[in-house]
């Protein structure tokens, strides 16, 4: 019975989330910041597991995101929207509720075949210059963008909001809402899943002696590229979603600013821990919006926060522990480490 | 037939030769011993019999296979295992999770067996698991095992190490410098442990050592070298009246 419990607090959230959004007791702005909270999550967990786990500094996160973003906003409407440049709707956007989650997977899958550009490079460079092919990975993508006029070039590209659009007209329900919470849940589950097991724990491996753990048989090459693909490629899926939440994306969204921002995330959450990044994500959400009535300075107070925090808790606000770590009744509810 | 050959091999640092014209042969089920003074190319040679480096020419055959242009990891999988000088365990992950990630090579389910916790996945953790504890109990390291190595004494952390290095189930055991920093109750210890598994565990020790009484205590054949040549090889009764051995360790007087 305990093995389910979860999954039943879960599925009832989202109902919940459905049905609130449906009904609009949710205003517009908080089901927003909600929808970015989840974005959030997924950024920070996915790159926790190269940050983290794995003790590479990636600084490019949001290269792999605009990868995402592009992928599935071109593809979604190509099939399901009238376009200057591709022209009427290939398939009936009726279909679109059925096609949406493949369009959002299909972007992961185009971002975790971008994170080779970096995994590939990983398995001889490690440490700073590992960073800085990162930081590059970001500027290709982002510049790759800018010039290929097709897509809007550095003007961006929208026509995204009539796919949601397409999906709510067929079925009538806050489609947007509640993929986002369903990527966001399978997100850290498969994260989670994939770091409990010993296939993966070979990663931390790598971060705490990459000799030993070439030589006692872990296949260092291979899971670098698992970590950095699974790790891209989740950003893809954010960044997919994120795509269409806005219905707009630019290249200017998904610059080394906004890498930075996910890597405030991790640390703030703690290195190698996953309950701390999806806390720190949520956090960091609220107060980023919580902070939104000093316009400007907002950017004055955040960054000197992060100051503070690595002064006092540099190790984060969960270090590197769970949640079960801290609240040992949490493990009645749900068997954290199978 | 022997189970590891070294033949005529040679490697260059740049432009030292760190080992030349090595030839060394190992028979199963011996302790063996390789001494050598200070920078004579031991650890050298044990990097890279374990394909850590690859050496510059000769070749390296294990049971009968070269090793030629295969990584440390594939080396690993076809039964050589090693411990360090200074200790590398992982640190930060418990003693169980050090053995169960030295499975990686046999673990037998991919990425997704993992994501989705298949049969395969669920069946092999759990093999897994059995046999690392199974052989935490056969060396006494049971109530270590949800500890972190960190927290051990140095002798317990080398007793884990070469726990480690026993669980990839090896048929050639490398241990390089075990005794290094013990303390001379460990030392016994250590002498004891390592006797108990060469006869207790179907597998071949080859042991650098710098400690004499543990390698002249341990050790049926010895193999000396010195910059990164063979000075001398026999027993330790050998080993100890050569003349060049100890002018290699304490000097020539002619000089």
């Amino acid at each position: 019975m305990k093995k389910y419990n979860v999954q039943i607090i879960l599925a009832i959230a989202l109902a919940i989330l459905a049905y609130m959004a449906q009904e609009e007791i949710i205003g517009k702005y908080a089901l927003s910041v909600l929808m970015f909270m989840g974005i959030n999550v997924i950024l920070s967990t996915s790159l926790n597991l190269v940050n983290g786990y794995m003790g590479e500094f990636s600084c490019g996160h949001a290269g792999f995101m605009a990868v995402g973003a592009y992928v599935s906003s071109v593809l979604g409407v190509m099939l399901f929207a009238k376009d200057k440049v591709f022209g009427p709707a290939l398939l009936d956007p009726s279909l679109s509720i059925w096609i949406f989650p493949l369009i959002v997977i299909v972007g992961g899958v185009a971002a975790a075949l971008a994170g080779l550009l970096v995994a590939i490079p990983s398995f001889k460079t490690r440490g700073d210059y590992l960073a800085i092919i990162t930081i590059a990975a970001n500027y290709i993508v982002i510049s790759l963008v800018e010039n290929i006029d097709t897509i809007g070039g550095a003007r961006g590209f929208m026509g995204m909001k009539s796919v949601v659009k397409a999906m709510g007209k067929t079925v009538d329900m806050p489609w947007m809402p509640i993929w986002v919470f369903i990527f966001t849940i399978l997100s850290v589950w498969i994260i989670r899943r994939f770091i409990s097991s010993t296939f993966g724990k070979g990663v931390p491996a790598i971060n705490q002696d990459e000799i030993a753990a070439e030589i006692m048989s872990v296949n260092t090459n291979k899971m670098k590229m698992v970590a950095f693909m699974l790790s891209s490629g989740l950003a893809g899926v954010a960044g997919a979603l994120f795509a269409y939440i806005l219905g707009y994306v630019n290249p200017g969204s998904f610059t080394i600013l906004k890498s930075t921002e996910v890597l405030v995330m991790v640390y703030l959450g703690g290195m190698g821990s996953l309950s701390g990044s999806v806390l720190s994500a949520i956090l960091f959400t609220l107060l980023l919006e919580a902070l939104r009535p000093l316009q400007i300075i907002k950017w004055v107070v955040v960054p000197f926060l992060l100051i503070l925090l690595m002064q006092f808790r540099p190790e984060g606000i969960m270090g590197n522990r769970e949640l079960p770590d801290f609240f040992p009744r949490l493990k009645r509810f749900y068997a954290f480490k199978d | 037939m022997s189970l590891l050959e070294i033949k005529s091999m040679t490697h260059r640092f740049g432009g030292l030769k760190a080992v030349s014209e090595l030839n060394i042969s190992i028979e199963p089920g011996r302790v063996e011993g390789l001494i050598g003074p200070n920078g004579a190319g031991k650890t050298t040679v044990f990097n890279l019999v374990s394909g850590f480096y690859t050496p510059t020419e000769g070749n390296i055959i294990v049971d009968g296979r070269d090793t030629a242009g295969l990584k440390p990891h594939q080396v690993t999988a076809m039964g050589v295992a090693r411990t360090f000088q200074n200790i590398r365990l992982w640190k930060d992950m418990t003693v169980l999770d050090n053995i169960r990630i030295s499975q990686h090579h046999r673990l037998g389910y991919s990425f997704f067996d993992a994501v989705m916790r298949t049969k395969r996945y669920m069946k092999r953790e759990s093999e897994i698991t059995a046999e690392a504890y199974k052989l935490l109990e056969e060396l006494s390291l049971v109530d270590f095992a949800n500890e972190y190595p960190k927290n051990l004494p140095y002798g317990t952390q080398r007793k884990v190490e070469i726990a480690r290095a026993l669980s990839v189930k090896p048929k050639l055991l490398l241990l390089d410098e075990p005794a290094a920093g013990l303390n001379s109750s460990d030392v016994v210890t250590l002498i004891n442990l390592v006797k108990w598994i060469s006869e207790n565990f179907p597998v071949t020790i080859w042991m650098i050592e710098h400690h004499m009484d543990v390698v002249m205590e341990l050790c049926s054949h010895i193999v000396c070298i010195d910059f990164g040549e063979t000075i001398a090889e026999g027993t330790p009764e050998e080993i100890r009246n050569n003349p060049a051995v100890i002018s290699a360790y304490l000097g020539d007087d002619n000089i």
